[in-house]
């Protein structure tokens, strides 16, 4: 089944009660396969199509302000609409998830896959977790509602996937049990000494005012439950894996062990880097390998450096631009390797932007440009566009 | 008032300035609604009096019943989500979900998620308290500013003379987009006629779907007349039929203050700062608008 199919059925397994979205390209499949589930009757929830990705996101909010379990699904200028709500979301502590079918933000008009969208929500506090696969697009989408309702993390929660790349691409997919799935994620029973529940029963004020003298406390405990969610997040996949044996941690190292060389990277680009790699390790014996950062927010520093430090160069490929001073990515791996004492060098990519294929040619050109770079001990230039046309852009 | 049931749901300890028509407008419709509600406020004045700047965590919180405020535009949506979630959780009987907002957050920047929450057919009670600004950040112009009204954002110069709009309205007419809806409730109330409001916002409680009650609450600060005169502003402006009390009951119009004679509009305006600059030919304008409202709209 295609991407968009795995997060529909995942929402569907997690028994959600309300589904609040608006249709933007890739997204639709999925609200138009949870929108037929609820018509049909196999899933027992709302569904409501607000009249926009605002007011999708104002209504997630208003539904699990009443303690109901809320999915919703958007992109690109979906998400970027939806900005202002995404804060608010965060600062109530309100456990929504939401699906990204991540996409380029306008302009020039495209509708093709980059990062761009979700990193414009990257400091609103939501967690973030992207996916390489239709499987893992099914299994992230439930585990992120274990996550985000855990009383120690209370944070909506992402899970992105490559627009059209994965979400139209189908895939062998294996569906969990219904009744092992509810045993995994019992229903959502919020309470009003944690949660922000609107109950008449147990009347409260909710995102009201709040002085200067206090707003920073706020602020501090999502921080905090951001770094606490790391150890809930391992659990929420630990127990995933003792019921369905599957396992995917917050960041992969492929062959990364002896790797004098790592590429860096979120997404689809990981299966087409492994298979690089595989391939230099056999023909070249480059001793390369591939770090799949899958949780990006929060971002998995300890497991990164356990990871990649002791390589001689690690180059980070970004489907996203920081204008002006690189790519997210690269700028968050240079912070976690910023205080040690052996560090790789650290290289520079941006690539794959608005639907631009990240070939394995590229792929080999970094590899090239990291052993060039494990050897010299510097890298070659601040930051490479990966498969720029330079006859289009002149200069 | 005393003949006015006060159940407690508003109380003391809000923040409003002295004088303040929107919280009467509030204390008389929450009060009537009783306590099985779950109210959403949009960025507004009332917002900062009841739920804002000051008030957390010292537990003078005015408001005894669920509240929640997310943004300045998200009233409709908000409820239409409280609406669902409470439907999908079987919980749904029994609660009146009110969105409160000011007329900016109404007619202005939360008018798409009004529209959409009106239009869906969600079950809620939305209160637009007017103060015809943004009295919230100092008096800028909203989308029902009287046309020639002086705000802060429409100010009288040599190249212009106070809030210009289509010369046709006096006013962008919520009520009527409300009623365009085909929502089966819409009623226009004012500070100056509790009795009627509070009549008007029991009646909306009982009706199921999206009901609109739009309130006239007149600002000493905004406008430019003494704390005193507040009631008395309302009132002027109701005789005067510069705004009318009505509601749209299932799609009838019922005029629910019918004057034998309006008084000449002049005699509303005089007293308001926000007017001092009108000329004859201005005011001669306004009367005008509102002799033909109350013609095509509101003849029998």
């Amino acid at each position: 089944m295609s991407g968009s199919r795995a997060v529909a059925e995942a929402a569907k397994l997690s028994d959600v009660n309300v589904v609040s979205a608006y249709p933007i390209t890739p997204q639709t499949s999925i609200v138009e396969y949870l929108s037929e589930s609820i018509a049909k009757g196999e899933l027992a929830a709302e569904f409501m199509q607000a009249e926009s990705e605002f007011g999708a996101m104002s209504a997630c909010i208003g539904a699990s302000s009443v303690g109901a379990r809320v999915f919703t699904a958007t992109c690109s200028q979906g998400l970027a609409l939806m900005h202002e709500l995404n804060y608010v979301a965060a600062g109530l502590r309100l456990p929504i998830v939401m699906a990204v079918t991540n996409r380029q933000l306008s302009q020039p008009l495209g509708m093709w896959c980059d990062h761009s969208d979700a990193m414009g929500e990257r400091d609103s506090g939501w967690i973030q977790i992207y996916v390489e696969s239709c499987q893992e697009a099914l299994d992230t989408v439930i585990q992120a509602f274990k996550i985000a309702e855990d009383k120690g993390v209370l944070l909506p929660t992402m899970v992105c996937l490559d627009g059209f790349i994965l979400s139209h691409t189908s895939e062998p997919v294996e569906i969990p049990d219904s009744e092992a799935i509810r045993k995994y994620l019992p229903p959502y029973r919020p309470d009003a000494d944690y949660h922000a529940l609107m109950d008449v029963q147990k009347p409260l004020a909710a995102g009201g005012g709040c002085p200067p003298a206090f707003t920073m406390e706020f602020d501090y405990k999502k921080y905090e439950a951001q770094e606490h969610a790391k150890e809930i997040i391992r659990k929420a996949d630990r127990e995933f894996e003792q019921t369905f044996g599957r396992q995917y941690v917050l960041v992969e190292g492929d062959r990364c062990e002896d790797a004098q060389v790592i590429l860096a990277g979120m997404g689809t680009m990981i299966g087409t880097a492994k298979e690089v790699a595989d391939k230099l390790r056999k023909e070249k014996g480059w001793p390369v390998g591939v770090l799949k950062l899958r949780c990006y927010r929060p971002f998995p520093k300890e497991d990164v450096q356990r990871i990649a430090s002791k390589a001689k160069a690690l180059a980070t490929v970004s489907r996203a631009v920081s204008y002006g001073i690189g790519a997210p990515v690269y700028s968050d791996l240079a912070t976690c390797m910023s205080n040690l004492g052996q560090k790789p060098v650290l290289l520079n990519f941006i690539a794959g932007m608005g639907g631009r294929d990240i070939t394995q040619k590229n792929i080999e050109q970094v590899f090239e440009k990291g052993m060039n770079a494990a050897e010299t001990g510097e890298a070659a230039a601040e930051v490479e566009w990966l498969g720029l046309n330079k006859n289009l852009v002149g200069g | 008032m005393s003949s006015i049931k006060q159940d407690g749901v508003l109380v003391a300890g809000h923040r409003a300035c002295p004088g303040c028509g929107a919280i009467l407008a509030l204390r008389y419709a929450l009060n009537a609604l009783g306590r099985n509600v779950i109210v959403h406020v949009a960025t507004s004045c009332m917002e900062v009096s009841i739920m804002g700047g000051g008030v957390f965590p010292r537990g003078e919180y005015p408001l005894t019943v669920p509240s929640l405020h997310t943004a300045f535009e998200t009233s409709g949506a908000v409820v239409s989500g409280m609406d669902v979630g409470l439907k999908a959780l079987g919980k749904r009987q029994g609660v009146n979900l009110v969105a409160i907002a000011g007329d900016g957050g109404t007619a202005d920047i939360g008018l798409q998620t009004l529209s959409g929450a009106a239009e869906r057919g969600h079950d809620f009670i939305y209160i637009c308290y007017d103060n015809e600004a943004y009295m919230n950040t100092g008096n800028q112009r909203s989308g029902t500013t009287m046309l020639y009204a002086a705000t802060t954002t429409s100010p009288v110069g040599t190249k212009k003379r106070g809030e210009q709009h289509i010369p046709l309205t006096l006013r962008k007419d919520m009520p009527a987009i409300m009623a365009a809806h085909g929502v089966p409730y819409v009623a226009t109330a004012s500070i100056a006629y509790p009795a009627d409001l509070i009549k008007k916002v029991k009646k909306a409680a009982d009706i199921r779907g999206p009901r609109y009650i739009h309130i006239h609450a007149p600002c000493p600060t905004g406008w430019g007349f003494p704390e005193s005169k507040t009631v008395e502003m309302a009132r002027l402006a109701v005789q005067t039929g510069s705004w009318a009390l009505y509601e749209i009951d299932n799609g009838k119009l019922n005029v629910t203050l019918r004057l034998t004679q309006r008084k000449p509009v002049k005699e509303y305006l005089a007293p308001q700062k926000r007017f001092r600059h009108l000329n004859d030919a201005e005011i001669a304008h306004i009367q005008e608008l509102v002799d033909r409202m109350w013609e095509e709209r509101f003849s029998q």
